[in-house]
């Protein structure tokens, strides 16, 4: 098998495993330190053991996301050697500074959140998990300044055939990224509202510790509503920023072959990506114009005839994304996040009117759209890095010159089987361990269940 | 000075602090299977650096984060060059990091075994695979006027790189030891100061015997001179002294030492490299160098008030945090963070 191929492989496995976790860390950890605020303000030991049980899922679901960080920061140097060369000057800068300003504050507090309840005050321990919430988002922030140039390079001159930085401040207010992150930023948030929504409502359902239960579905559902508002919103806004930076990722996630004014929007399209003509297509008129522009009219460039632009503009090869990728996984993500946010609007609204008891087909549902977060996330992913095809850095790389020269099949191969299995058991153990913790609830955290979890003195010894 | 120099110190320093901290952790975890007779004494042990490896290891990311941007040629030549060990780290770093958090969660004495296990490899095999690689780095490898590494994996199983693997482990699991004689009360503290007092022994022999290959095998001659300066040999001298201490129950200063020791064994390393990244062993002219690997003036004077403005923030809480948790851990349930 081609290494290019291996090595793009390779990245989509690592970095969408590794982003199945994330978002949970990203808003789970704003959720605990929002109930542990609670319970400092309130004194009220209600909100500790709920800070402590939704504590212990996020630290099961932590562990596996850092690890698989490291991999991400490794990775470019070992696959990707003559991308990393070519982009170091600026792409390694904001990884060098997330790891600094964000990877240390987020290890350091956790390691004192977790060992500090009994040896720190109050608000100290409080203000712990506030900064790894910090730490967190921080870091989201850098690793998308340096996703957002490669979507979107600015300030940089082409020197000696490598990028140079020529303006760092035009490198960090990228105006990608103030379309990126807070679309990131809000799926983390959502991501940890179902989270606790599913969850809750699976103990509501149940009837076990109703009240805890209660309090921890009220704060998700606000949370939940306010935050899929907010990304359908800047999601929607991110498209429009596409539309003008990378006109190819909207034409192939809309199936739209040729330019159109007005462009319609497909709503159902089987494309022949060969011959790039639609198989069987229903199209709304006006609508993508519309979603483009936010107007009924308005140019929405086609496949074909960006592919001739840029041949003119880059010369001979194929500029036109896998568009299948991109098509379903734009249908996925935003029907999930419509979804979300109506379920998020029912659970508010029938936990305001005392009615979530009456409506045991509700909670059911919240307990099954704990996957829809995960759904969207990773479509929204694959949409934004296969959409860029065949670019690596948009316009200015393509993604075979980037892999490393030296790299055999072999190589990869050998690390591409390692990583999967490795990540397989991980992930059979993690969804293992938070099941169990999640069904159990909260005794499961509780300061005196954890001395009785401790088995007796007769353990097989690793080494004798 | 200029500033692909401040940089070069700069990510020197980042390894140093990275051996010195993450080696007595590693340290602890290859101690684990050995000093622990009962689940309870487990948990103890890994409770002393329970707090603080994972923000150990972020010296590594750092160190790998600000190699890419000051030196993208060197991490990209050092990161293809050597792929297989930099995966078996990898894999190795990711078992350990989740059995830390995965191995209290179940009470099954299986589960936490197979965590155990991971925690011991997990900081076993990085160990020898640091040493290996940097040992490489110190006495060259092949690498051609492209700057691509054109050697195997086998190339870098040398003697020599197998050597400092090898002392790098026992010299981590010396510091880990000493760190537990800190942390520990009763039994443990008991066993902890009988294996640190035995690994003294085969410390000091590896670490000569690595000092004479370093001799035979890297051109440390050429650059540091027939009397290599002060820090090599207080990088000696301090694990000579560390004996001393150990001898006189002063396990503050003995710490102290292979501190000292272990941060003497890096920089001498950096200082045989200077102004050098990358040594070609297949000609001088195509080593990497401190200019030819860098990033551009602009890059560098960005990233250097950056590290002013946030290294010692990080400095200070990390201090902080080892302050907080400076009691010693008992091997006593009701005491136990799980």
């Amino acid at each position: 098998m081609d290494p290019t191929l291996l090595a793009r492989l390779q990245f989509a496995i690592t970095t969408v495993y590794h982003f199945f976790f994330v978002p949970l860390t990203l808003g789970l950890a704003v959720l605990v330190a929002l109930m542990e605020t609670w319970y400092v303000r309130t004194g009220q030991e209600d909100y500790k053991r709920m800070s402590k049980f939704w504590g212990k899922l996020f630290l099961i679901n932590f562990a596996i996301g850092v690890v698989t960080g490291i991999v991400q920061e490794f990775q470019f140097g070992m696959n990707w050697s003559d991308y990393s060369r070519y982009v170091g000057d600026i792409f390694g800068a904001p990884l060098a500074i997330e790891a600094l300003l964000a990877f240390f504050l987020e290890s350091t507090f956790l390691g004192v959140w977790i060992f500090g309840w009994d040896k720190l005050p109050k608000k100290v321990h409080l203000l712990a998990i506030w900064l790894v919430a910090l730490g967190a988002n921080i870091s989201a922030v850098w690793i998308l300044i340096a996703n957002s140039w490669m979507q979107q390079p600015v300030g940089y001159a082409i020197i000696d055939g490598r990028a140079q930085m020529t303006s760092f401040s035009s490198v960090l207010f990228n105006p990608n990224i103030f379309y990126q992150f807070p679309h990131v930023l809000s799926s983390g948030l959502v991501t940890g509202s179902f989270f606790v929504l599913g969850i809750s409502a699976y103990h509501l359902l149940h009837k076990s510790e109703v009240d805890l239960f209660k309090r921890s579905f009220q704060l998700a559902a606000v949370t939940g509503v306010i935050f899929s508002a907010l990304l359908g919103i800047n999601g929607h806004a991110q498209a429009q920023h596409m539309v003008q930076t990378q006109p190819m990722k909207m034409a192939a996630a809309e199936a739209l072959w040729e330019s159109q004014d007005p462009a319609s929007f497909s709503l159902f399209t089987i494309g022949d990506m060969k011959n790039r003509r639609d198989v069987f297509a229903i199209r709304i008129p006006r609508l993508l114009s519309l979603l483009a522009y936010n107007q009924l009219s308005g140019e929405v460039k086609g496949i074909n005839n960006l592919q001739a632009e840029y041949e003119a503009k880059y010369g001979p090869g194929d500029y036109v994304p896998p568009a299948i990728i991109p098509y379903w996984t734009f249908r996925i993500m935003v029907g999930a996040g419509t979804l979300m946010f109506i379920l998020a609007l029912l659970a508010l609204y029938l936990l305001w009117r005392e009615k979530l008891e009456r409506f045991p087909w509700a909670l059911k549902s919240l307990t099954l759209a704990l996957l829809l977060p995960y759904m969207a996330n990773t479509s929204g992913w694959l949409l934004t890095e296969v959409g860029r095809y065949p670019w690596v850095v948009f316009g200015l790389m393509k993604i075979e010159d980037g892999v490393s020269p030296r790299v055999t099949a072999g190589m990869l191969w050998t690390s591409l089987i390692g990583y999967v299995l490795v990540y397989g058991m991980l992930i059979a153990a993690t969804v293992y361990l938070l099941m169990k913790f999640a069904k159990t609830g909260p005794s499961s955290t509780d300061d005196q269940n954890l001395a009785e979890e401790q088995p007796s003195d007769s353990l097989p010894s690793l080494v004798r | 000075m200029d500033l692909n120099t401040i940089w070069f110190i700069l990510i020197a320093v980042l390894y140093t602090g990275y051996f010195v901290l993450e080696g007595f952790d590693f340290g602890v975890g290859i101690l684990l299977p050995f000093l622990s007779k009962t689940d309870v004494e487990r948990r103890a042990i890994i409770n002393t650096i329970g707090p603080h490896w994972d923000g150990n290891e972020v010296w590594l990311l750092t160190a790998g984060g600000a190699t890419f941007a000051a030196f993208p040629q060197w991490y990209a030549t050092m990161f293809s060059g050597f792929y297989l060990p930099l995966f078996l780290l990898l894999v190795a770093l990711i078992l350990r990091g989740v059995a830390f958090e995965f191995r209290s969660k179940d009470p099954n004495p299986r589960w936490r075994s197979l965590w155990d296990w991971c925690i011991f490899a997990g900081s076993l095999v990085p160990a020898l695979l640091l040493g290996v690689a940097f040992a490489n780095l110190a006495q060259g490898v092949p690498i051609d006027s492209n700057m691509e590494y054109t050697g195997g994996f086998f190339n870098l199983l040398n003697p020599y790189a197998i050597l400092a693997g090898v002392t790098t482990i026992i010299v981590f699991t010396l510091h880990g030891a000493i760190f537990l004689i800190m942390k520990t009360t009763g039994n443990l503290l008991e066993k902890a100061q009988m294996t640190a007092r035995r690994l003294w022994i085969p410390v000091v022999v590896l670490l000569l015997a690595l000092l004479v290959g370093t001799y035979l095998s890297t051109d440390i001659l050429d650059k540091l001179g027939v009397d290599p300066g002060i820090v090599p040999i207080a990088g000696f001298a301090a694990i000579l002294a560390t004996g001393y201490f150990l001898r006189k129950h002063l396990y503050g200063w003995s710490f102290t030492m292979t501190c000292i020791s272990i941060a003497g064994s890096i920089i001498t390393l950096f200082m045989i490299l200077f102004p050098r990244v990358m040594i070609s062993s297949l000609n001088p002219n195509w080593s990497l160098t401190i200019y030819s690997a860098s990033s551009s003036d602009y890059t560098l004077r960005v990233m250097t008030i950056v590290a002013v403005i946030f290294v010692p923030v990080v400095l200070a809480y990390q201090l902080w945090s080892y302050w907080v948790f400076r009691k010693r851990i008992q091997a006593k349930p009701e005491t136990l963070t799980y």
